[in-house]
């Protein structure tokens, strides 16, 4: 099986970052939430149901869906705030941060469970410094009009059904959700972000040149 | 799915997922465009009544038009549940803004259970739905309704197989989202604005009516809405106000703009008030009853003229049938008002009181061809602002000659009965003479350089 990987691109101001990742990504995620199960006898089992909130943005004019679940907000919150610390404040940059889905293929001992992506959604970040309250404004609509566009990206490609884990029995049911929030069910997730400085040089080649040059002296 | 392939029960289960996902349907789509933030709760345990697994609130008046629009019927191949999303001003002027079409393509895939995957391929589209209904102009517009306008919205069931040649002349298509068009910003396909309905909602606390399980609501919304926010809408009157009572027809084809007459059952319980529809006062006062909707219908049209100052005799009432005129109001009628009218055939007068009078009065009755009366008293028709009476040509003279002009060739109804072939084929003569007088006309027109 092939792991749909999916890409997008959008350009904020600093101040944007979090609320552009936090829309997409939730975005993202409204589609692959469940509600929780609930295995009955039989092999059989009940859903719970998944409740909206709007959210309006402060920097940009957009407004988004995202699933009512303040743990998985939280979550997300939290890896978002890492990626922008990580891309610095205020300062030009490019960075992607990435949701992957995935699901856990059971290994025997000693080998550790395998974690296998499905649908991987990759979002390449470049951070602008603006220099007046004009071209703030005119971001701000602008940069509003693209994640509309992105938007009905991720629901266009979402909709073309391709790969979707079986729903598992009741012992298999943490290899493919995670089941840790209270409300609502996600599929299996992680997300991880990658810096790129303005050279275009990824940190981690940087740290590379640094150790082997140290090396060589 | 293919319904020939498809169990019974199955069968049965998908028409009733495709109707509850039409109603859930229209519920987002007039819930993303009421103005306010929508946040609904999310429940681990199951209740059994949030289908497709979602938190979507039913809204009962919401519920009810779609149903009536509906009419029993479902959205599938060819036929189309569509929302109509427009704006409406305080000064009672409408734009439509968006188009949501439910539909069905004959897309098929065999492999799939209706009762799972279909289920919840349903329950995606539904969050995509919630997504994108964000995402497109008019949300930003309906959050901003209030004081200068307001949002309305009106469902209506079409028949694609008969309009699709409109939509693609009318807009570009975007490729649709496993059955959902998006159109926004577009012209207004439909007809006129009447059955529009108000995106506002009572404040949280009214009795929403959500569904009892599986089960059909048998439950008949009552409930009237209030305008919203009720402090700064005070347009009594107008739609932006408590809706009215007006259902929505069910369409079976498109009121299309090109010419094509819809299937239409008769509203003869539904008069049209032209008032509500913002026409001014006019000089002719009427009224019209429309007996039907069909467009092929005879209009019975009443005239009744308001009578002028000084006119003893009241107003004149016409009734004509079949109005194929154009600017029909203002063509004078076969028994003509004229013969009639004492502002334009003065009565003879009787015998007068001066020389001058007699002199004036003798000129006018020359004209006139009416009926004498015997009991009418001639006055002295004394213009206001004439200086002298005595003069050969005074104002008041001048007056009664030219009072009755002669009618413009244009207006009689010989003339406009000539048919525009007619008119159509005399063009060619016509410019034939005025390309060989164009040195008398640019001579013409360098004179007035």
């Amino acid at each position: 099986m092939n792991c749909r990987s999916e890409v997008l691109e959008v350009s904020v101001e600093g101040r944007q970052v979090d609320e552009a990742m936090l829309a997409l990504l939730h975005t993202i995620l409204l589609h692959r939430s469940t509600g929780k199960f609930h295995y009955k006898k039989e092999g059989t089992y009940s859903i719970g149901t998944v409740g909206t909130q709007d959210i309006d943005c402060d920097y940009i004019d957009f407004s988004f869906v995202r699933v009512s679940s303040d743990e998985l907000d939280r979550v997300i919150r939290k890896a978002v705030g890492e990626f922008k610390d990580a891309m610095g404040n205020g300062t030009d940059g490019m960075g992607q941060i990435s949701l992957e889905f995935y699901q856990k293929k059971k290994s025997r001992w000693p080998f550790s469970d395998e974690c296998i992506p499905w649908e991987v959604w990759s979002i390449k970040v470049n951070v602008v410094n603006l220099a007046n309250e004009q071209e703030r404004q005119i971001c701000r609509e602008k940069v509003g009009e693209k994640l509309g566009e992105k938007v009905i990206n991720i629901v266009e490609v979402i909709n073309q059904h391709e790969y979707l884990p079986k729903m598992p029995t009741q012992s298999e049911v943490d290899n493919v959700f995670d089941t840790s929030l209270k409300d609502v069910q996600p599929y299996l997730y992680k997300i991880t972000f990658q810096i790129t400085d303005t050279l275009g040089t990824s940190v981690s080649t940087t740290m590379r040149r640094l150790i082997k040059d140290t090396l060589a002296l | 799915m293919m319904d020939s392939d498809l169990s019974p029960q199955d069968k049965k289960d998908l028409d009733k997922f495709i109707k509850f996902f039409a109603l859930k349907t229209v519920q987002v789509i007039v819930q993303a465009r009421l103005g306010e933030k929508v946040c609904t709760r999310s429940l681990s345990s199951p209740t059994g009544s949030d289908w497709f697994n979602l938190a979507i609130k039913d809204i009962p008046e919401v519920t009810h038009e779609a149903k009536k629009a509906l009419s029993g019927q479902l959205p599938g191949i060819g036929r189309s549940m569509c929302v109509e999303i427009s704006l409406k001003t305080s000064e009672g002027d409408s734009m439509e803004l968006e188009t949501w079409c439910l539909e069905m393509n004959e897309k098929c895939d065999k492999d799939i259970k209706v009762s799972y995957t279909v289920y919840n391929r349903l329950s995606l589209l539904l969050k995509s739905l919630l997504a994108i209904t964000r995402v497109t102009p008019a949300y930003k517009l309906s959050r901003k309704q209030g004081h200068d306008y307001v949002i309305l919205y009106r469902f209506v069931f079409l028949y694609t197989d008969k309009c699709y040649h409109y939509f693609d002349r009318q807009f570009e298509r975007t490729a649709p989202i496993m059955g959902i068009i998006i159109d926004h910003f577009v012209e207004r396909p439909f007809g006129n604005m009447g059955h529009m309905r108000p995106c506002n909602y009572r404040a949280p606390g009214e009795d929403e009516g959500a569904y009892n399980g599986v089960e059909d609501s048998q439950e008949v919304c009552t409930t009237s809405f209030s305008t919203s926010p009720p402090s700064q809408m005070g347009i009594p009157g107008k739609e932006g106000g408590v809706p009215q009572q007006v259902p929505v027809q069910p369409c079976h084809g498109a009121q299309a703009e090109h010419g094509r007459v819809s299937s239409c059952p008769p509203a003869d319980h539904v008069p049209a008030t032209p008032s509500s529809s913002g026409e001014g006062a006019e000089t002719l006062s009427r009224s019209i009853e429309v007996k039907g909707v069909s467009p092929c219908d005879v209009l019975e049209t009443t005239f009744t003229r308001k009578v002028g100052a000084f006119v003893n005799k009241p107003g004149t009432q016409v009734t004509t049938a079949s109005l194929d005129l154009p600017f029909a109001a203002f063509a004078p009628r076969a028994y003509d008002l004229e013969e009639n009218d004492p502002m334009v055939q003065p009565p003879e007068s009787p015998a007068t009181s001066s020389p001058l009078q007699g002199s004036l009065h003798s000129q006018g009755s020359g004209e006139s061809g009416g009926p004498a009366q015997d009991d009418f008293v001639m006055v002295d028709f004394k213009p206001a602002f004439s200086k002298d009476d005595l003069l050969p040509m005074d104002l008041g003279t001048f007056y009664r000659e030219f009072q009755n002009p002669p009618q413009l060739a244009s207006l009689t109804i010989d003339v406009s009965s000539q048919s525009m072939a007619e008119d159509l084929d005399s063009l060619p003569e016509k410019l034939a003479v005025y390309e060989k007088n164009i040195d008398e006309f640019d001579a013409f027109v360098d004179t007035l350089q």
